[in-house]
């Protein structure tokens, strides 16, 4: 969300064990859709509900690498436009069902500022749920900070 | 048809150069929702200190599964791959991807093992440009259910 967006978290000012407030990112058919368009991975289980039913699943789910997208998008609008991502690393550990409605699914991600590193860099260790379900764990960002 | 574990191990082929381009970065930004002006404009990007638009932390998955997918893929290799999900992901980035580079993906198939009746494969693939300066290591773990 624009109102997370920030151009002035500086290095010194971070401060370990601050929590950084959950932001809501919306996951719908037609966002998955566009996602095996810009990734390449047409797998059908993330857009065909006949054959995902079929090998088992409950429904169409989400791409795990759109959930550790919305993830990553969480740590670069915190982290500012001048910040680089130098490790990111996540476990999928229960699937997003996104139904074929208007509404689909959402995935709500926070985080705590798990450390300091040398060279201006900053642990970040993530969360994130669909509903009452937590899709990621041991979700780990570092970022350099300008 | 099982996994073949001879396969562990194994490593492929780089892939054919690669060019990170703005307009795929940007059609990837707009996939995840994700309106960041330096992943679009490069007056922005380089306004903020990186020599052109950068890539979303994930990009990177684009370049190393079209080229992992080629060694998962291999008929012997025998994964099923409507039963895959994925398990694990992670990124080690010397630097972020950024418009412009030409790169290759070197895909190596480091483990195969059981997880209960599943079966977990893991690959790591080693992202550099043409000149051979290290860009992204991904490192993906798959995961295909037990039928």
């Amino acid at each position: 969300m624009s109102e997370q967006t920030s151009d002035t978290v500086t290095y010194d000012a971070v401060v370990p064990g601050t929590e950084l407030p959950v932001v809501s990112y919306p996951v719908t058919r037609l966002s998955l859709v566009k996602y095996c368009g810009a990734s390449g991975d047409f797998n059908v289980i993330h857009w065909n509900e006949r054959i995902a039913r079929s090998v088992g699943l409950p429904d169409v789910i989400a791409h795990g690498m759109f959930t550790m997208a919305e993830a990553g998008r969480f740590v670069t609008d915190w982290a500012g436009p001048g910040a680089v991502v130098t490790q990111f690393g996540v476990r999928f550990s229960a699937m997003v069902v996104v139904p074929d409605d208007d509404i689909g699914a959402s995935i709500e991600v926070s985080g705590q500022i798990e450390e300091k590193l040398d060279g201006n860099r900053v642990a970040i260790a993530l969360t994130a749920r669909s509903g009452d379900t937590k899709v990621l764990t041991r979700a780990r960002a570092v970022v350099r900070l300008p | 048809m099982a996994i073949n574990r001879e396969y562990a191990g194994r490593a492929f082929p780089a892939s054919e150069p690669y060019e990170v381009s703005r307009v795929k970065i940007a059609e990837f930004a707009s996939a995840i929702g994700d309106p960041n002006p330096v992943f679009r404009d490069r007056a922005a990007a380089q306004a903020a200190g990186h020599p052109d638009v950068i890539a979303p932390p994930t990009f990177a998955i684009v370049i190393s599964m079209a080229a992992a997918g080629v060694a998962m893929a291999e008929p012997g290799l025998g994964l099923n791959y409507a039963m895959v999900v994925h398990g694990e992901q992670r990124f080690e980035y010397s630097r972020p991807l950024v418009a412009g580079d030409i790169v290759t993906a070197q895909p190596t198939i480091t483990e195969i093992r059981d997880a209960g009746r599943n079966v977990m494969l893991t690959t790591s693939t080693e992202i550099k440009t043409l000149d051979g300066e290290h860009v992204c290591t991904a490192i993906s773990t798959l995961v295909e259910r037990a039928a």
